[in-house]
């Protein structure tokens, strides 16, 4: 079985894929295993879904290797790889009502927020890297009369990318767009937990025109698809969104095979510094969205919070009241902007670190809970009265848990707000513009944000310092990583003479 | 029937209405300038039916258009227009030319002369070069810079240049459009939204000066004479000092070695000198070859031209059409007498006159003649080729660069070093090697010496269009007065 019924929203029924997409194909894995995928909204097994083998990725990188050398790679026009994505973007857009509801069942993620924002974001994402196409440039470099010296930007080869489950659809297109722009083909292993709209875009790769093997989809586990991608001698780079610990893992297996190129955007525990010169209402909302967005199942989530004691008093009062009202509720809502966490075993990690938290002397300001009988909510949460070096304060939750600290002096929050093995993301809430500048600057954060939280764009960089990652993604930069450099020396008039 | 709207009617097509006024603000309007009657040049006949024309701008409507441009670049374009939204209008329009690819180009084939292929072709390639640069809209990017990291943070803004003044030329109208309207689009000034982009038909020599001269334009993009181009710099010097990039003649040279494939020389020296009837800015109208291989040059070059089918614009298999006036066909005529009587060179094929109708010139190449001869020195615009000897490779390139015009030249040759050493000194904005003619949206073109300023496509034609603010952002550094020195 490669495809199956699923119910969808009020009830209405439609085939989705659920084998591996391999050559513009679809087949059941090698030896017919599968997982099961649940809705986190209510537990319930959504569908079983093909288990990706190491045998299966051998034959998917074969395809992907023979199209890179045939019909992708440089042999096809940059204008063609422009023009296909414009068009998978035109067919994500047509179809966003139907990928939203297949993506919110999938993640709990709301319905509204999963077709307008996620797949909005998708189908910019799309067309952001169709322009970068025919735009990759190379060098032309004087060196003497003697020479003509040159670079070319050369796709890498084949690319094995290994995706998230916390925002499934926008990584599938953030490690789509710029490698098939730069001419690169794909072996791509979609999360085990939300393996439903990676599968659904296959079909839109085939109707948009891509030729076979450019693109290949296997579902399937860590320990074998993603292990046997990260350790395969015929891939040339592996991209990895994920945990540190996966991500260690991963670099490991590539040192160990063939030494593929690897970029990692791992995790955060990004802090926000709010001053008393800030629009603290403002200051409220962002750093509210910056946790609560996504239920907090958000690498760069502000999940650190540092408040000027002089205006604490005043600003967590707002805080407080932000929490409170999200919206949880069904993701079938188109009020709830709030979902649930993606599994059991999310929610019971979420739900520990609260209570360690609380073991080591926080407070729960609000929430602290699980939420509802269904599903595997947990209610917005906000712990105070914390210290450094609380577990709740240095380690990842990715959940909806805000760990709120006190401040004295601008020196003193940048040493706490850099103390970290993380650096993904970090902000600054402040009315001094001098102060934003030199506080920006001192942040040890590949994104900083003044007086915002959280909203990126495609044409601009993305990625960590430190254990965060390697690499960035978006923008410009997120080209240059699926190309590699060639030097060319054409001798015109320079001699040998033999001995030198 | 409106006078901004005329219908054309074309034998085996359906009669199609046109618009014929003025595009200001959003809306067709009368021009007060004086108006155009458009020939067609195939036949020699107007276009429009008998008394209509189509309007001419006068420095009125000049003056309106900008007012739009500029109220439209501070409102809702220039940057009040996100990357993002601009890259989707180029697209937009992109996709209605595409959609009316057949119209145009039936409309270029009868304005122009150019045969329906090549006016297919153009459309084609228009819509290529919109989307292109649909995708620079969201790309533009200005540098952060390191000085003082404890006390400032520099960095650069590219911003739009404003309201923009494109003179486009006749021989690729459909293209050259495409070109100067998407790169000032994404820098915009002109178009989509209303007042960004509006038509100002007209005479040079009212429209066009008023264009030039215009303290409210901030840059001026022209394609055309050199003699044109002159003026126009003098005027924008002597008004606002608005920036200039300009696109003028050529007398371009197609280099052949001895070692060059000669048949595929000879077929892209055809190409290069006899498309759109020799009309075009880069146009291969010297040939250079090796007296080695002259004789069988001059030999293959013939048999190729007369292989050129000349005929009705309509017609699929018209591979050459007439020259785009009577005054053009005029000036090339003249050409081909002052090659004959003047420069006293010998006609191997062509030199007269086609058909009864319109204005055909037949493929002409003139040989046994001296470098100095008139017609290898002036730019002739018209379908006319000199074939001229050479003994050495330093010979080659003295004689190809030793000309007031840079545009572009081609090199024969399979021999690698002998190919980087001649590339690396022709005085030539395209250098073209085994090829002529093709060029790519993503490749920049233009001049050197007296064949231009600036550069059109690829990612320099965007620079063009952007000006470079250079922002110091003080944020630690205090100073005392009077400052210690």
């Amino acid at each position: 079985m490669v495809s199956a019924s699923i119910s969808l929203l009020a009830g209405r029924k439609a085939q989705t894929p659920t084998g591996l997409f391999i050559n513009n194909k679809w087949v059941e894995a090698s030896d017919k295993g599968t997982f099961a995928t649940l809705n986190p909204a209510t537990g319930e097994h959504l569908l079983d879904i093909s288990c990706a083998t190491a045998a299966d990725v051998d034959t998917a990188v074969a395809a992907a290797r023979l199209a890179f050398k045939t019909t992708w790679g440089r042999n096809a026009a940059p204008s063609e790889r422009a023009r296909l994505l414009n068009k998978l973007a035109d067919l994500i857009e047509r179809d966003a009502q139907h990928l939203g509801e297949l993506e919110s069942v999938d993640s709990g993620k709301g319905l509204r927020l999963a077709r307008d924002f996620d797949i909005g974001d998708c189908v910019a994402c799309l067309r952001y890297y169709a322009g970068w196409a025919d735009k990759i440039n190379g060098q032309t470099i004087e060196v003497s009369k003697s020479k003509m010296v040159y670079t070319t930007q050369d796709p890498i080869g084949v690319c094995g990318q290994i995706i998230p489950w916390n925002y499934p659809m926008l990584m599938w297109c953030w490690k789509t767009g710029p490698a098939l722009a730069a001419g690169c083909t794909i072996v791509m292993k979609p999360s085990e937990l939300t393996p439903l709209t990676a599968l659904a875009l296959c079909d839109l790769i085939v109707e948009a025109g891509f030729p076979a093997g450019v693109v290949n989809t296997l579902p399937g586990t860590g320990p074998v698809a993603g292990a046997a991608i990260s350790s395969h001698m015929d891939i040339n780079k592996v991209a990895f969104t994920g945990s540190v610990v996966t991500g260690r893992r991963i670099m490991a297996a590539a040192a160990n095979s063939n030494l593929k190129k690897v970029t990692l955007e791992l995790g955060g525990k990004s802090p926000s510094i709010i001053f008393g010169s800030s629009d603290l209402e403002q200051a409220a909302a962002w750093t509210a969205m910056g946790i609560y967005y996504n239920s907090g199942q958000d690498c760069c989530a502000g999940s650190r919070l540092y408040v000027d004691e002089k205006c604490y008093d005043e600003f967590m009062p707002l805080l407080i009241a932000h929490a409170k009202a999200c919206a949880i509720g069904d993701p079938w809502d188109d009020k709830t902007s709030f979902g649930p966490l993606v599994s059991a075993v999310q929610r019971d990690k979420v739900l520990a670190y609260i209570e360690s938290g609380v073991a080591e002397g926080a407070t729960i300001a609000t929430g602290g809970k699980a939420w509802g009988t269904k599903g595997f909510y947990v209610e917005p949460t906000i712990l105070t009265d914390c210290t450094p070096e609380m577990k709740c304060v240095v380690e990842e939750i990715f959940g909806p848990v805000l760990v709120v600290c006190k401040f004295k002096s601008e020196e003193a929050v940048l040493e706490l707000a850099n103390d970290s093995t993380y650096g993904l993301g970090a902000a600054v809430f402040t009315g001094d513009a001098k102060q934003a500048m030199r506080v920006s600057a001192a942040l040890d954060a590949g994104s900083v944000w003044v007086n915002q939280y959280g909203i990126l764009h495609t044409s601009v960089p993305f990625g960590g310092y430190k254990m965060s990652g390697i690499g960035r993604e978006l923008g410009s930069h997120g080209v240059s990583e699926y190309t590699i450099t060639k030097a060319v020396h054409h001798n015109i008039s320079e001699e040998m003479t033999w001995p030198l | 029937m409106s006078s901004v709207s005329s219908i054309l009617r074309i034998p085996g097509k359906a009669a199609m209405s046109v618009p014929t006024g003025l595009f200001i603000n959003g809306s067709f309007v009368k021009g007060r300038g004086k108006p155009i009657t458009t020939i067609d040049p195939s036949l020699g006949k107007a276009v429009l039916p008998a008394g209509v024309t189509v309007c001419g701008a006068s420095r009125e409507d000049v003056d309106d258009a900008v007012k739009a441009a500029r109220l439209a670049f501070k409102t809702t374009w220039g940057l009040n227009a996100t990357g993002t939204e601009r890259s989707r209008l180029i697209h937009k329009l992109a996709d209605l030319i595409e959609r009316d690819h057949e119209t145009i180009s039936v409309l270029e084939a009868v304005d122009s002369g150019k045969p329906i292929g090549w006016s297919k072709a153009d459309v084609t390639d228009t819509v290529a070069c919109l989307r292109y640069y649909a995708g620079w809209a969201d790309k533009i990017i200005g540098q952060t810079l390191e000085v003082n990291n404890r006390t400032k943070q520099c960095f650069t803004r590219h911003e739009p240049i404003g309201v923009v003044g494109q003179i486009i030329p006749w021989n690729y109208p459909i293209m050259m459009q495409g070109s100067t309207l998407c790169q000032n689009k994404l820098t915009p000034a002109n178009t989509i939204i209303t007042g960004v982009f509006n038509v100002v038909n007209g005479w040079g020599a009212e429209t066009g000066v008023a264009i030039a001269e215009h303290p409210g334009i901030d840059k001026i993009a022209f394609t055309g004479s050199t003699q044109t181009g002159r003026a126009i710099t003098i005027a924008a010097a002597q008004s606002n000092l608005k920036k200039v990039t300009l696109e003028l003649g050529g007398k371009s040279a197609n280099i052949i070695f001895p070692s060059a494939d000669l048949d595929q020389a000879v077929n892209w020296a055809a190409l290069g000198v006899f498309e759109n009837a020799g009309q075009s800015c880069s146009a291969g109208s010297r040939v250079l070859v090796h007296e080695s291989i002259k004789d069988e040059f001059e030999r293959k070059i013939k048999i190729a031209a007369e292989k050129i089918k000349l005929g009705p614009t309509m017609a699929e298999d018209t591979w050459q059409g007439p020259q785009v006036s009577e005054t053009q066909y005029n000036r090339i005529m003249e050409h081909i007498r002052i090659g004959k009587e003047e420069d006293k060179g010998r006609v191997l094929t062509g030199g007269e006159r086609w058909g009864t109708e319109g204005y055909y010139i037949k493929p002409t190449v003139f040989v046994d003649i001296k470098p100095s001869a008139r017609i290898c020195r002036e730019e002739i615009f018209g379908p006319v080729l000199v074939v001229l000897p050479f003994k050495t490779e330093e010979e080659a390139i003295a004689l190809a660069n030793d000309s007031e015009y840079g545009l572009a030249a081609a090199v024969h040759s399979t021999d690698a070093n002998q190919i980087a050493r001649v590339t690396n000194e022709l005085e030539a904005g395209t250098v073209w090697i085994n090829q002529y003619t093709f060029t790519a949206n993503n490749v920049p073109f233009g001049g050197y010496k007296t064949s231009g300023w600036g550069r059109e496509l690829g990612s320099y034609g965007l620079e063009e269009y952007i000006s470079v603010k250079a922002v110091h952002h003080n944020f630690g550094e205090v100073i005392e007065f009077p400052l210690k020195l």
